[in-house]
């Protein structure tokens, strides 16, 4: 099943707006990681526009769906779609990381801006998820729980803990999406500690997983819909992405994973991405 | 308690210098790797930030980057030791005291190995990361565990010297190293001894006792409170365990007051270490400045030490409450 065409155009355009923010927000704090949530803006907004139930409106439904983002130095994606989804204005954005700011360096619960739980220390996450997934089944609810993982944080062992456990309780309405970019912060994969074949990994331990593209709207749209479906298990949907994809410089470079661009660098990042003209003059004020 | 050593440039009204303890480390480790072929480092993906990429460039065979895996790193480090290696590991002191806290008691210092965790980013100064990041309670973790000993090194000169002890020294030891390039403190003759506290400064109204990156702050402060007509004694606690108790009664005794200043909780930390050695040895009025129980927050290491009144402003506010409850 593929989009319609205006669907899609949505949800292209809201990764697209998680793009510039990222540059914009990590340039300006002049720190911060700027790879990571450039590389999974494809699949945050196909999720958080398809999927998630997440708005001003639903925001204080104790039934609503649930996000953690395990791999929580790629928040400043994670505050654009946020901001997108009408939960805080999108002028707050440019507070990244400033002191005094409610957008940490890495995610503070913040229940009035609908982030659910604090991480930045990988390897935790997909426990404090299976914990959401098991309180919403406990209480009869429909709660989807989804939770962002990477490639590094699969290093942590508490991940396959938590993995063998969520297999055990058939946590069913819980997925994770692992941002598989091959990248960490000392290199490659191949180079630093390959975790190899994560969806071979998380079938093996009981999961439904599937390997999906991680810019392919349809196919991520395809896999949320599969994971909503299955019944009994929960859905591993490991998405093949590039770190920095469409911003040609940051493509695939470790080095992008936790460097501000420089004036000139987010001028070309931001050109790449579209903006130009006056407006482009505007943002680099 | 080591007679007072000469100190940087700074401390003369120049300019500060700066650096980083991490890089220290870094070159400490690259003397060790050289000097001593029962050196092995391990790392968990921070091989760049913790200054430990060198030593694995030079000797790949002795190098284990173990990935994102910090309790499984310090299991293999342990492992690394019972076959009489020296073994270095690395991370964030968040994680690295953090994830693998359990691991360290039981696999470390029950079986009393040579483990040496020098550990980077500790403290407020990591800035920008956040709370997640800022590592204030490493050294109430680590200090309590039987055996293990913990050096604070006050800036990159004591850091390097710290960290090449610290292979001599048998046993396990936390090394605690910041992120953030801090001011020199001492010259290069400084000679840093494991135990043993170091008097920068004489006066006989308070003693401040500090420890890491607050070491400067307290120099600063005690000119500032010499302006004032206050004489502070200041000591560079840079072992915290085993505390030099002596050093701490002799405070006591001789400036009657004592205030600890340390980039971490109050709680179990420097503050703590000194009120017991004080209360042992020879009871004063006491002042803390340290985190008082909170998490920290996202902004610049500068920001963030003058919000919590570890700055040196905050440090001459609190010795002002401390000599009037002297006097009292
Ligand atoms: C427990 C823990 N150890 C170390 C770190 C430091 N750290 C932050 S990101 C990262 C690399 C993680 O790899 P990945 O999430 O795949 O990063 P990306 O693909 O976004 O570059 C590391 C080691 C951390 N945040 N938490
Ligand atoms: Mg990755």
């Amino acid at each position: 099943m593929t989009l319609s065409q205006e669907d899609r155009a949505a949800v292209e355009s809201a990764a697209r707006q998680i793009r510039i923010d990222t540059v914009r927000m990590v340039h300006a704090a002049a720190c911060g990681h700027p790879g990571g949530p450039i590389g999974m803006a494809d699949f945050m907004a196909t999720l958080f526009l398809r999927h998630m139930n997440l708005s001003p409106e639903t925001l204080h439904q104790p039934d609503r769906d649930r996000f953690v983002l395990g791999n929580g130095h790629t928040c400043a994606g994670y505050y654009s779609i946020l901001s997108q989804k009408g939960l805080f204005p999108r002028e707050e954005l440019l507070t990244f990381r400033k002191m005094g700011s409610r957008l940490q360096g890495h995610p503070h619960r913040t229940p009035d801006m609908g982030i659910d739980f604090s991480t930045g220390s990988l390897g935790n996450s997909l426990s404090v998820s299976l914990g959401m997934a098991l309180a919403a089944k406990s209480n009869g609810w429909d709660t989807r729980v989804y939770s962002a993982s990477s490639d590094g944080e699969s290093q942590e062992g508490q991940i396959w803990e938590a993995a063998t456990a969520a297999a055990h309780y058939g946590a069913s309405n819980l997925t994770v999406l692992v941002d598989f970019n091959n990248v960490q912060i000392d290199g490659h994969m191949r180079d630093v500690m390959d975790v190899r074949d994560l969806r071979a990994k998380y079938e093996a331990f009981g999961w439904h997983a599937l390997d999906v593209d991680g810019h392919d709207i349809d196919a991520i749209d395809a896999a949320l819909v599969a994971a909503r479906e299955e019944t009994t298990r929960p859905s591993a949907l490991i998405c093949h992405t590039l770190i920095g994809k469409g911003v040609s410089f940051m493509e695939d470079q470790p080095g992008w994973h936790g460097v501000a661009p420089g004036d000139e660098d987010a001028r070309k990042a931001l050109a790449e991405l579209g903006i130009e003209g006056a407006e482009l003059e505007a943002m680099m004020a | 308690m080591i007679a007072t050593p000469e100190l940087a440039p700074l401390f003369d009204g120049v300019e500060a210098r700066k650096a980083a303890t991490r890089n220290a480390y870094g070159e400490a480790l690259l003397e060790l790797g050289a000097s001593n072929p029962d050196v092995v480092v391990l790392d968990a993906d921070l091989s760049g930030s913790t200054k430990t990429k060198a030593f694995g460039k030079a000797h790949p065979d002795r190098f284990f980057n173990m990935g994102v895996a910090e309790a499984n790193m310090i299991g293999v480090a342990a492992g690394l030791a019972s076959q009489g290696k020296v073994a270095f590991a690395s991370s964030f002191a968040m994680f690295a005291t953090g994830k693998a806290f359990e691991q360290i008691r039981q696999s470390v210092c029950v079986p009393e190995l040579n483990v040496k965790i020098c550990a980077t980013h500790a403290g407020l100064t990591v800035g920008e990361d956040g709370k997640s990041h800022q590592m204030l309670e490493d050294v109430t973790i680590m200090r309590v565990i039987p055996g293990m000993q913990v050096i604070v090194p006050a800036d990159a000169v004591e850091a390097r010297q710290a960290v090449l002890a610290a292979a001599e020294i048998p046993g396990p030891v936390y090394v605690r190293l910041s992120r953030a390039s801090t001011p020199i403190v001492f010259s290069e003759d400084y000679r840093f001894e494991f135990g043993k506290a170091a008097m920068l400064r004489d006066g006989g109204d308070l003693a401040i006792v500090a420890m890491g990156v607050t070491v400067a702050a307290a120099i600063e402060a005690a000119d500032m409170l010499s302006g004032m007509g206050i004489e502070a004694r200041v000591l560079n606690m840079s072992t915290i365990s085993p505390m030099d108790s002596d050093a701490i009664e002799s405070a006591a005794r001789d400036c009657g007051a004592i205030l600890t200043a340390e980039e971490h909780q109050e709680n179990g930390g420097l503050g703590d270490a000194v009120a017991q050695a004080v209360v042992r040895t020879h009871p004063v009025p006491m002042e803390m400045c340290g985190m008082n129980g909170s998490f920290g927050q996202s902004g610049t290491g500068d920001e963030l030490l003058a919000h919590y009144g570890l700055d040196a402003a905050g440090l001459v506010a609190r010795a002002q409450q401390l000599l009037k409850r002297k006097q009292a």
